[in-house]
């Protein structure tokens, strides 16, 4: 399956990869396939993760203390594709990537069959000067953020740079921030959505419950959410719920 | 253009940048293309000099220290910033940020503190301006550093406890970088040390470059020449270090020798000597040197000195360390707090922890009699008295 700019209603998961346990990145995975979820970020943990609120930083942090490293989650998602069949992408931070060396983490990312990344710290011009190739040679897209603050032409030069989607931040802020569901965020999708972008849009940050799904999807192709799935997680039985979870937001 | 200052993209050979999540692109690209213009406009020199002679007291002096310099067998200076209204450095810089966000339009401070120096030095400059100021101070150095708390909290300012991670310096600027993330529009984060993304260790070298360039003026007054054998300074990001070495980078017959922070022993496990036990990669906004492991996660530091005990150093250092126009050394807990306690039984001088340990290098050095040596005092040591006495048993 492919995002794209036709989809519409396209629901996305977060989860930190190794949390609540090390194992439990493909059992969830799969569990989030079968009950509807249309593609998945799985987040690789990092010590300093700034971008995130206390939800996802604590997820992150869980993680790290179970042992996960991207050499460890490679290694869980050899056997990806046997389970999962729907888009999946890395979300996580610059430094682990540099560590793990960007070209032998993008040859990973395409042994394994994840279809690209979400690198929020990695800077544009030097993506475009350094690993754009590497990138591209192993197929894996790239996908940038694009903020409330976000200029016009730097979006255009987003929407150039992008093969697969563009990840639009409901509001200027860290995850798990509620999304503003009066009419500010309104102006601002629908200015986006009239930008008729090349690539299709999808909505991150404050989605958690069927309202704001709702509302992100009627100006996007899709909207992720993260930071309610992760809250789930720290329940017991947190598998068997994931289908009542992502019917109480799709419907 | 010198090889050991910024280039137009924002790097220092390969150290620098700005590793940015979106969100804060915006405020970023703002001070990356302000910045300079801002610093050149008289309006700007005017106020920042005036302000720095009138309300921090500079000059500050440049003091041969004679008991000191005998002990050693070298002729010693001190460059007292211990002696600036707030006990060190950090004021220049917060004095050059203050006038720089009035003119952005900013209208909230918020900053980083790991001794509580800068966080001081914050808190001064918005109360003398009436800003804002959100100061993020980690939980365990709010309850070392309390002298500090609460004169932040005279002042005005409102202290928050950085809860996660270390609860230190690392993690107080975590908590920063996330309050500017969700304020981006009204606030202006003054950073207090050379690291963080392009334009700040720039920035924060140019306001803090005024030690170096008084201390030329003033070695030319006392000894006929403006350049000295060997600069010292202690590094834990780098900013008096960075200001204290800006003027004689391109003298490179100057020997500019940074002192990191050893903690137990640099192999002990805790330590804070990022030279010895780091590699490169990104932090805070910057590719630099950073303890981390193998799969980049951060290391916590430790020092007992909490200004010291961060787990990289600015870009600038990183590129001076590399290149080998820097030398980097360390000194232990240990060994610091015996030069502070020198310093202050042969020259009635207290010094912050920080200093103590450029001074401990004093001890690993063999001099001929004719060198001439600059050590930035960066800070007094009131805050630190806590520590001291525990530590000696007064």
């Amino acid at each position: 399956m492919q995002i794209t700019k036709h989809a519409n209603g396209l629901l996305s998961i977060y989860f930190t990869a190794g949390y609540p346990h090390l194992d439990s990145t493909i059992e969830i995975a799969k569990a989030l396939e079968i009950a509807g979820a249309d593609f998945l970020e799985i987040g690789f943990p990092y010590s300093d993760p700034v971008a995130d609120g206390p939800t996802i930083q604590h997820s992150s942090e869980v993680a790290l203390k179970n042992g996960m490293s991207l050499k460890v989650l490679f290694e869980q998602l050899k056997d990806l594709r046997k389970h999962v069949q729907i888009p999946v992408y890395l979300m996580g931070y610059v430094n682990p990537v540099l560590q793990f060396g960007v070209e032998a983490f993008c040859k990973a990312c395409k042994e394994v069959g994840v279809n690209g990344t979400i690198i929020p710290d990695l800077p544009m011009y030097e993506y475009e000067e350094l690993y754009q190739h590497m990138f591209e040679e192993n197929g894996i897209s790239n996908i940038f953020l694009v903020t409330p603050q976000t200029s016009e032409s730097r979006i255009r030069k987003i929407d150039n740079l992008s093969t697969s989607f563009i990840y639009l931040l409901s509001s200027n802020a860290t995850t798990g921030k509620q999304l503003d569901i009066q009419d500010q965020a309104s102006s601002y999708f629908q200015r986006i959505k009239d930008m008729k972008l090349e690539n299709p849009i999808i909505i991150g940050f404050g989605i958690h419950d069927k309202e704001t799904f709702t509302k992100a999807t009627n100006f996007a192709n899709g909207a992720i959410v993260g930071t309610a799935f992760v809250k789930l997680l720290a329940e017991e039985n947190y598998l068997s719920r994931i289908p009542e979870f992502i019917k109480s937001i799709k419907g | 253009m010198s090889k050991y200052q910024v280039n137009s993209k924002g790097y220092y050979g390969p150290f620098g940048g700005a590793y940015i999540p979106e969100m804060l692109y915006p405020n970023v690209e703002e001070l990356q293309e302000q910045y300079l213009s801002i610093l050149e406009d008289p309006s700007f020199r005017t106020e920042f000099e005036q302000l720095l002679k009138d309300y921090v007291g500079r000059p500050s002096p440049l003091y041969r220290a004679n008991r000191l310099s005998e002990k050693y067998n070298a002729n010693i200076f001190l460059k007292r910033e211990d002696l600036n209204h707030t006990g060190a450095h950090k004021i220049n810089n917060t004095i050059g940020q203050i006038i720089l966000a009035e003119k952005l339009g900013k209208k909230r401070i918020i900053a980083e503190t790991g001794a509580g120096q800068h966080g001081v030095a914050t808190a001064t400059v918005c109360a003398l301006k009436g800003l804002e100021c959100v100061v993020y101070m980690g939980e365990i150095d709010i309850k070392r550093q309390a002298p500090n708390v609460a004169r932040m909290k005279m002042m005005g300012a409102t202290v928050v406890a950085a809860t996660s991670g270390s609860k230190t310096l690392k993690d107080a600027t975590n908590e920063a970088l996330r309050d500017w993330i969700n304020n981006p529009v009204d606030t202006h984060y003054i950073i207090g040390s050379v690291v963080g993304p392009h334009p700040y260790p720039d920035m924060v070298a140019r306001f803090q470059s005024i030690i170096s360039e008084e201390t030329k003026k003033q070695l030319l007054e006392k000894t006929g020449k403006e350049t000295p054998d060997i600069v010292m300074a202690c590094v834990g990001g780098g900013s008096n270090a960075a200001g204290m070495f800006y003027h004689f980078l391109d003298d490179e017959d100057v020997q500019l020798i940074a002192v990191e922070a050893a903690g137990h022993g640099v192999e002990s496990g805790e330590s804070a000597a990022t030279t010895v036990l780091g590699h490169e990669g990104v932090l805070h906004g910057s590719r630099s040197i950073l303890m981390q492991t193998d799969d980049g996660q951060v290391i916590e530091p430790y020092s007992i000195s909490a200004g010291l005990d961060y787990p990289g150093i600015g870009p600038q250092h990183a590129w001076l360390f590399k290149s080998g126009r820097g030398t980097y050394v360390s000194a232990t807990d240990d060994e610091a707090m015996q030069a502070g306690l020198q310093l202050t039984k042969l020259e009635g001088i207290i010094p912050a922890i920080e200093s103590s340990h450029a001074l401990a290098h004093l001890e690993k050095m063999n001099f001929t009699g004719n060198e001439t040596v600059v050590i930035c005092l960066s800070g007094r040591g009131d805050k630190d008295l806590d520590n001291y006495m525990n530590y000696f048993g007064f």
